[in-house]
């Protein structure tokens, strides 16, 4: 489990015009291990969902590196090692209404992908593919013939999914794939990523802002805030131990479903402290990271009682 | 002895769609007070925005019909009046905030001037003194430098400002009834947080009646004095905050807070996700229109409808389980766990 299946060095990704440009991802390093699910977390606008779209490619980087399975993915230059490595790295996507063609049935658009990388042999190997994948995420053989429209909000995630997992990837980027769904809906799709995960070994870069949620699925948290991580850890560390006064803030405002708890609760304003250029990661705690400088550090240290 | 504002009776909402008649409110009955917050609680199509549309009469007919009941607002019943009697009420006694800030505004007048609007319409004010007004109402919202704000557009401001924005709006004319539809949906927590102490500011400060429609049991638990649960159309469960948490009766609000996990969830333990999805209100299930999705569901409930079980005198709810008749069923495990959990921590944070 201690095996780094992906390393992330100093990504960032610039949008606009090179002179004044707009920070999406300021630099970001980080690793995901094999088998485990890395949440990222953060409000609209934190570059949360940039970083998830550029380590699949779906930006150009401005600047850093991403390290899959001990290769750099963007020094990849045949066509053949190019493949491979799509196959093996896949994304949902957030909104179950816009990510499928509604023009294509929920069989073509699963099989899409592996008649581009010509994985079967002939037809009825194709068929069972499809129908085997329809199975695994809870549909069945009838809804291979069927159009987008005809499925719900989470029937269309569970398509989403099915296509994600048709080439056997075993790597996923799941951009807030339970935002747009329903709460009892959001449950079903959440035990679907965590029993596909224990079936097929996945790794998952989990990213969404529903803090609970994120809780429960991940391994270890990474909490973004403007373009940067400013802490990192594992999950129960990050939400018992907050470091990070960003961390604390963000924690401080999940609505519990609980009357006498909510009544009680302070929510923990934050206020922005300027981080010079000397602020860096450090690791006060054995993995638990915190940006900041080393002052910062050593009052939030000393703020949390450690 | 609290005064009710407002008495929902028997509410039948349809649809005329090419597919059919759809019977998106089946027959649902509230009473709200003077200054109480009542949530609505409910997934996507049931039924919670058209009720709450209907009460605002902003139901298009065509292809909306109310099919039957009555809308007693101050004793008065809405659903006769015409659109010229409604327009007075509409925003003078009744106002709505409407989930996304993003749309609700029009993107090409000041935002000044869409709050000055309100105040000009309702209230005998010269337009000197509905400024006046505007002002102080972005500075009672919490917007800084409101006299600045006052002559800007919607897109210079940010998502949580917007929404603020939207609710100076529905405070303009003095309400008497807030109808607060996912105001929260569309922000981020750390701006959900500040929208929701807002509402509850000016609700202490007003005595404003607060009908708050959302599907986050989190966030009703913040808000709400009363919860009314929605499944397909009808009323499921209601009753006080702390009836509906801490001794919910209806399966389908087991599901509901079940499925959402809390911070202190084991990662290896599943959630109580509910099975399949809400049924076809063009033709809704025979008896009891959760029982196909309800593991604890009995014979009957596929046969006849549940009538409203009364727990408490605050209590309601709609299912067969509490019939004397039905065999004991209790509250799922993981949800009974989780409360002794806050429990704890409740008395842990007393202490």
């Amino acid at each position: 489990m201690n095996h780094k299946l992906l390393e992330v060095k100093n990504l960032t990704q610039y949008f606009g015009s090179p002179s004044n440009p707009i920070k999406a991802v300021d630099g970001i390093s980080f690793h995901i291990f094999e088998g485990e699910t890395l949440g990222l977390v953060g409000e609209s606008g934190s570059g949360k969902s940039t970083t998830g779209r550029s380590i699949i490619g779906l930006y150009n980087m401005t600047d850093g590196e991403v390290i899959f399975k001990g290769k750099n993915v963007h020094k990849i230059k045949s066509k053949k090692e190019q493949k491979q490595l799509k196959r093996e790295m896949q994304m949902i996507f957030q909104d179950p209404y816009a990510s499928l063609n509604p023009r294509m049935t929920a069989g073509e658009i699963i099989s899409e992908a592996f008649d581009i990388h010509g994985l079967y042999k002939n037809k009825k190997e194709r068929q069972e593919r499809i129908v085997s994948l329809l199975e695994a995420v809870g549909l069945n053989r009838e809804h291979m013939t069927r159009y987008p429209h005809e499925f719900s909000g989470g029937q269309r995630q569970r398509i989403g999914i099915a296509r994600a997992l048709s080439l056997n990837p075993s790597f996923i980027i799941a951009d807030e794939p339970i935002s747009a769904l329903d709460v009892s809906i959001q449950a079903q799709v959440v035990n679907l990523l965590k029993e596909l995960q224990e079936e097929r070994n996945l790794t998952y870069l989990f990213i969404a802002h529903d803090l609970s949620m994120v809780k429960y699925i991940s391994d270890r948290i990474a909490v973004m805030y403007r373009g940067k991580i400013v802490e990192l850890g594992d999950a129960e560390e990050i939400y018992h131990h907050p470091i990070h006064p960003y961390t604390k803030s963000l924690l401080s405002a999940v609505p519990l479903p609980d009357p006498i708890l909510e009544r009680k609760r302070k929510r923990i304003p934050y206020v922005q402290e300027e981080t010079s250029d000397f602020a860096s990661m450090h690791e006060p705690l054995p993995n638990h990271f915190v940006y900041g400088t080393d002052e910062q550090l050593n009052k939030w240290l000393k703020q949390a009682q450690l | 002895m609290k005064k009710p504002l407002l008495e929902v009776k028997n509410l039948k909402i349809n649809f005329k769609t090419y597919a059919g008649l759809v019977q998106a409110v089946r027959g649902v009955e509230f009473t709200l007070y003077e200054g109480e917050t009542l949530a609505i609680v409910g997934e996507s199509g049931s039924g919670k925005s058209v009720t709450s549309n209907a009460i605002m009469k902003l139901i298009p007919e065509p292809p909306g019909i109310y099919a039957d009941g009555q809308i007693l607002f101050e004793g008065k019943d809405l659903i006769p009046l015409s659109d010229k009697e409604m327009s007075k009420i509409r925003g003078n006694d009744i106002a709505m905030i409407f989930q996304d800030p993003m749309t609700a505004l029009n993107p090409t007048i000041r935002v000044g001037k869409q709050i000055m609007e309100v105040i000009l319409k309702h209230k005998k004010v010269s337009k000197q003194e509905a400024k006046e007004r505007a002002i102080e109402l972005l500075r009672q919202v919490g917007i800084p430098m409101p006299e600045k704000r006052f002559n800007q557009y919607p897109h210079e401001f940010s998502g949580g400002m917007r929404q603020r924005v939207v609710i100076a709006i529905a405070l303009a004319a003095d309400p008497k009834l807030l109808i607060a539809d996912e105001p929260t949906t569309a922000l981020d927590v750390t701006i959900q947080a500040q929208i929701l102490e807002l509402l509850k500011e000016i609700q202490k400060e007003r005595k404003t009646s607060i009908i708050f429609i959302t599907h986050d049991l989190g966030v009703v638990a913040n808000v709400a004095d009363r919860v009314a649960v929605m499944y397909a159309g009808q009323i499921v469960e209601y009753g006080t905050v702390n009836d509906i948490f801490y001794n919910p009766k209806h399966p389908y609000t087991w599901g509901l807070l079940g499925s959402m996990p809390d911070l202190n969830n084991k990662s290896d333990e599943k959630l109580f996700a509910i099975p399949g999805s809400p049924p076809d209100l063009t033709n809704p299930p025979k008896g009891d229109a959760f029982a196909p999705r309800n593991k604890y569901a009995l014979a009957i409930d596929f046969e006849k409808e549940p009538p409203m079980f009364k727990v408490s005198e605050t209590h309601y709810a709609k299912t067969w389980l509490l019939h004397e008749y039905a065999p004991k069923i209790d509250i799922p495990e993981p949800i009974v766990r989780r409360m002794e959990r806050y429990k704890k921590e409740a008395e842990l944070s007393e202490s």
